[in-house]
């Protein structure tokens, strides 16, 4: 409006650069965690837990993802709208693997697999 | 949002001085912002848009892999025995590295810390190219051994006279188990997959690099560290993609 409206250059940030400064030990320590989930994904990996299996890896995958995306990616100190932004493409993400994978299983009864296998595929065995 | 719609009062109350059209040396401000603060925040918002546009991007070969496990389990199961787990463990490792060293290049880059940027982008630079020598490995392993997409399968395919008499590996990580159908389908998404990230590694090589010569000219500072924050979102997002690669793909059973 005027001259005189001075640009909030803080958006709530504590400190006063132009955003937030990842301290020495917040880095190293998502690093470490990093490290150690990935040791750990490999050993479970190695112990096979049956049908659980999956979610136990995505979850720890999702757990390193969290790490990187709060951390490295500044996101605890982001803005709540890139937050907001970035959070959704998961959302979007969901709903379309989800969405092909409902569909996928309609029509999986009607799908003729003599057919359908491509033609330079040999036989198993 | 609002405020910076207005106009805006630089800190140091030269406003419309900055209007002209070189760039100031230390703060790089376009002429279109009214300030370094407007600049850096503009530029957030569309890496991070970019950034959406990444994980979109890749959720096709995602959902092409959800469906393909869900529906064909033993082939997963069959196929990822081919892979190296120590090899992926490794490069996960290494990329988890390069992006500490991504991290800490942002926080040299908001300090002044000049030499320590310089060397924390000589870091990072130095993994991505181990990842994709290490990368170049296991494709050349697969090459070899016919583990490749669609009618370039020919692994077990061969006549049983042409395998005893060619290249079989030394050893098979598939002894005592039945081949299935369709193979090939792994590999196809398997290629895909790392393939495209690859691709990006190597986008991300380029674009580092182009920053290092950047850093040694000592362009950026605590007022101008835009680029260097948005080129580690990207790297950052690059090392989550493989985050659950390495799970997906080779620690299946």
């Amino acid at each position: 409006m005027s001259n005189t409206a001075h640009a909030d250059t803080h958006h709530g940030h504590a400190d006063h650069g132009m955003a937030h400064v990842a301290s020495v030990p917040s880095l190293l320590g998502t690093f470490g965690l990093l490290v150690v989930l990935t040791f750990v994904t490999v050993w479970v990996a190695k112990h096979p837990l049956g049908a659980i299996d999956i979610w136990v890896a995505m979850g720890i995958a999702t757990i390193k993802a969290t790490a990187v995306g709060l951390y490295f990616m500044h996101l605890r100190h982001d803005s709540g709208f890139n937050r907001l932004v970035f959070l959704a493409s998961f959302l979007f993400v969901f709903i379309f693997i989800g969405f092909a994978m409902m569909d996928r299983g309609q029509y999986d009864p009607t799908i003729n697999w003599q057919e359908a296998l491509p033609k330079f595929q040999a036989p198993a065995k | 949002m609002s405020s910076t719609i207005e106009t805006a009062v630089a800190p140091s109350g030269h406003a419309h001085a900055a209007h002209h059209w070189h760039e100031d040396p230390e703060t790089h401000l376009a002429h279109h912002f009214d300030t370094p603060q407007q600049q850096f925040d503009s530029g957030k918002l569309g890496i991070w848009l970019f950034l959406v546009t990444e994980i979109l991007f890749f959720s096709g070969l995602f959902c092409a892999y959800t469906i393909y496990r869900h529906f064909h389990p033993e082939v997963f199961v069959y196929a990822s025995k081919f892979l190296d787990t120590n090899m992926g463990f490794i490069n996960t490792l290494v990329l988890i590295f390069s992006s500490l060293t991504a991290a800490w290049a942002v926080r040299n880059a908001q300090l002044n810390q000049k030499k320590s940027l310089v060397i924390n982008i000589v870091l990072t630079i130095a993994c991505a190219f181990a990842f994709m020598g290490i990368k170049y490995v296991e494709y050349s392993h697969k090459i070899h051994d016919g583990l490749l997409p669609g009618p370039a399968y020919t692994r077990g395919l061969e006549p049983p006279a042409a395998a005893a008499a060619g290249h079989a590996a030394a050893v098979d990580p598939t002894a005592g188990m039945d081949r299935p159908d369709n193979v090939h389908i792994f590999f196809g998404i398997y290629f895909f997959m790392t393939g495209l990230h690859g691709f990006h590694v190597l986008a991300g090589i380029v674009v580092w690099l182009w920053l290092l010569k950047r850093a040694i000219k000592g362009e950026f500072n605590t007022k101008y560290f835009g680029p260097i924050d948005y080129a580690a979102l990207y790297w950052h997002i690059v090392d989550l993609i493989w985050i659950y690669l390495f799970p997906l793909l080779y620690l299946i059973h």
